[in-house]
């Protein structure tokens, strides 16, 4: 609006110049895509040019350093002959779904309890974030040490109440390891449940609860039927992102276990790096990483369309 | 006030029973890593003494850590990547928040579709393409090679973040400013950023906390020590073969975490804005 009062201004004063660039670059259009065009850019180059370039990759016979030889699909023929490539699969979702489903539940949990009155409330959610604002790599080094096979602190109670001698091997037994892994994780992702959960729970007006106590809804009834609808988006969005990350984590398992024993505990995105890294072959380690993607692509997509339907 | 009367036992149930779990659950490692790094040796890999108590604290690892390895190198590169990357990140995502929240164009829902998308590509989908790419550029082994990759990380939430909190911002002092003939740069830069100080704090801190812990590119892009972040000099480093110097990594692991802890600690409200504004403010 202003734009335009201004535009009439200058043209009743002044004859109309052919072209001018500041009235140009004035125009709204103009101004936002200039603004737009060098992030863009930036995105473009190194996001969208190198999954283009992952998905060509994954098409290649790509020894390291060495031109490639366009194969096709045969990446994927192996992944699918793979024992290991199924078990990685297995291993994922298991994975993801039983971390999510615990960091949901700690999480939710811890943010129905904070969401209480209590002195030093706000220390205390600055306290309970620790686990997710350290670097993950440092805060799993001090988890490595306390699963350690020979000095687990862990095990030193154990061993030390008459429960288990010797204690159990955390990161050596398969099933253990996957334990531990899902442990470590849902130790680190946590907070971020309860506090985003706590944030949701702080917008619901308390005059919801009063009116529905004052009609005699019990504790639970409260919480099915006001608590739980108004959290309802939150926890989608939370559960959305935590799926995602959880779903192509790397870092936990590359410090723990390496993917170890016998393959247990690879990922997706572990594996990936073995055979693309350690292994040496790029088109393979590219077309495991991008299986990843037809999973987490329902999931983005889905994602993506609901916080701009959010936002906007 | 019905709480008040039923008394202690329902709110120590209800409140600080599971409070007091969560903490100590949350806290523990933290707690351990520190003790661990004060422990001599002999402490450390004794398997009859009681595990939570130093008995004979000493700063030997620390001494080690400081003077045996490179830790100070990684530590000024860990600093300085962050805070170069948060800083592109920054001035990327107000390039493309402020006309995503304050301007109609054509093409403005493809890009925010775009960018939503891109916040949510996880980085071991793209990097092996990514190692080819730095390689090809002759950058392996670069500081500029994380700096570079970082703000595709940060780029998209930092911009996500900002337009949530440049939409709250009311118009009407841009309005005045261009009523009065300043441009639309100048209507950006002199009333409006000023006015979004603690929306670039929480997005700022937010970056720096994620660019601090990223590990996958550091990891494959550098491998040589002087050129190491923090995370992947310990992990390569202070494990050599089967050896774990644990002493020296938990020494590591708790002078990593500081920093960030530090600067976390000043700007709670701000960072928990940041965290809580992608799932809560619809």
């Amino acid at each position: 609006m202003s734009a335009h009062s201004q535009t009439i201004g200058t043209r009743i004063l002044r004859p109309r110049p052919a072209f001018s660039l500041r009235r140009w670059t004035e125009r709204e259009a103009v101004f936002s895509w200039l603004m737009v065009i060098p992030p863009a850019l930036f995105l473009l180059a190194l996001v969208g040019y190198p999954f283009v370039y992952g998905i060509w990759l994954s098409l290649e016979n790509r020894p390291v350093a060495k031109p490639g030889v366009f194969v096709g699909l045969a990446n994927f023929i192996t992944d699918i002959h793979d024992p290991v490539f199924w078990q990685v699969a297995q291993n994922t979702f298991v994975y993801t779904f039983a971390a999510t489903a615990l960091k949901m539940a700690g999480g939710l949990a811890l943010a129905l309890v904070m969401n209480q009155d209590f002195k030093f409330k706000n220390l205390v959610r600055a306290i309970m974030l620790l686990p997710f604002i350290v670097p993950t790599v440092l805060s799993t080094i001090a988890w490595m040490w306390i699963l350690d096979p020979s000095f687990s602190v862990v095990n030193w109670f154990l061993v030390h109440w008459g429960i288990a001698n010797p204690g159990p091997s955390w990161l050596g037994n398969p099933e253990l390891a996957m334990f531990s892994l899902i442990m470590v994780n849902t130790w680190r992702g946590l907070p971020f449940y309860a506090i985003t959960l706590l944030a949701g729970l702080q917008t619901i007006s308390p005059e919801l609860y009063e009116a529905a106590t004052i009609d005699g809804a019990s504790t639970w009834a409260r919480f099915r039927y006001i608590t739980a609808p108004l959290l309802k988006p939150v926890i989608f969005i939370v559960t959305m992102f935590s799926v995602i990350f959880t779903f192509s984590d790397f870092q936990l398992v590359y410090v723990l276990t390496r993917g170890g024993p016998a393959n247990a505990t690879h990922l997706f995105a572990t594996y990936a790096f073995d055979v693309a890294m350690s292994g040496g072959q790029f088109g393979l380690g590219a077309s495991i990483a991008l299986s990843m993607l037809p999973p987490l692509a329902l999931l983005i997509a889905g994602m993506a369309w609901y916080m701009r339907g959010e936002k906007t | 006030m019905t709480v008040e009367r039923r008394g202690w036992r329902v709110r120590a149930l209800k409140l600080w029973l599971p409070l007091g779990f969560f903490l100590i659950f949350n806290l523990f490692p933290f707690y351990w890593m520190t003790i661990t790094s004060l422990k001599p040796n002999s402490e450390l890999y004794s398997r009859k003494i009681m595990p939570l108590i130093v008995y004979h604290p000493t700063l030997q690892h620390f001494v080690n850590l400081l003077t045996e390895t490179d830790f100070l190198t990684w530590t000024y590169n860990t600093m300085l990547v962050a805070v170069v990357s948060t800083a592109i990140s920054l001035v990327f995502g107000v390039m493309l928040a402020y006309p995503l929240a304050r301007m109609r164009f054509p093409g403005a829902a493809l890009i925010s579709f775009a960018i939503a998308a891109t916040y949510l590509v996880p980085q071991p989908l793209l990097f092996i393409p990514l190692a080819d790419i730095i390689n090809r550029l002759g950058l392996g082994d670069t500081l500029t090679s994380v700096i570079l990759t970082y703000p595709t990380l940060l780029v998209p939430f930092c911009a996500w973040l900002l337009m949530g909190y440049f939409k709250s911002v009311p118009h009407e002092l841009e309005d005045a400013a261009r009523i009065d003939g300043a441009t639309r740069l100048q209507t950006m830069f002199r009333v409006f950023l000023p006015l979004c100080i603690p929306g670039f704090i929480s997005a700022g801190i937010f970056a720096f906390t994620l660019a601090q812990n990223e590990f996958l590119y550091a990891l494959i892009f550098l491998t040589k020590t002087d050129v190491r972040t923090v995370p992947v000099g310990a992990i390569a480093e202070l494990v050599r073969g089967d050896v774990f110097y644990w002493g020296q990594l938990m020494a590591a692991a708790l002078l990593g975490s500081i920093p960030v802890a530090i600067i976390y600690s000043f700007f709670v409200e701000h960072y928990v804005a940041g965290l809580t504004s992608g799932g809560v403010k619809a």
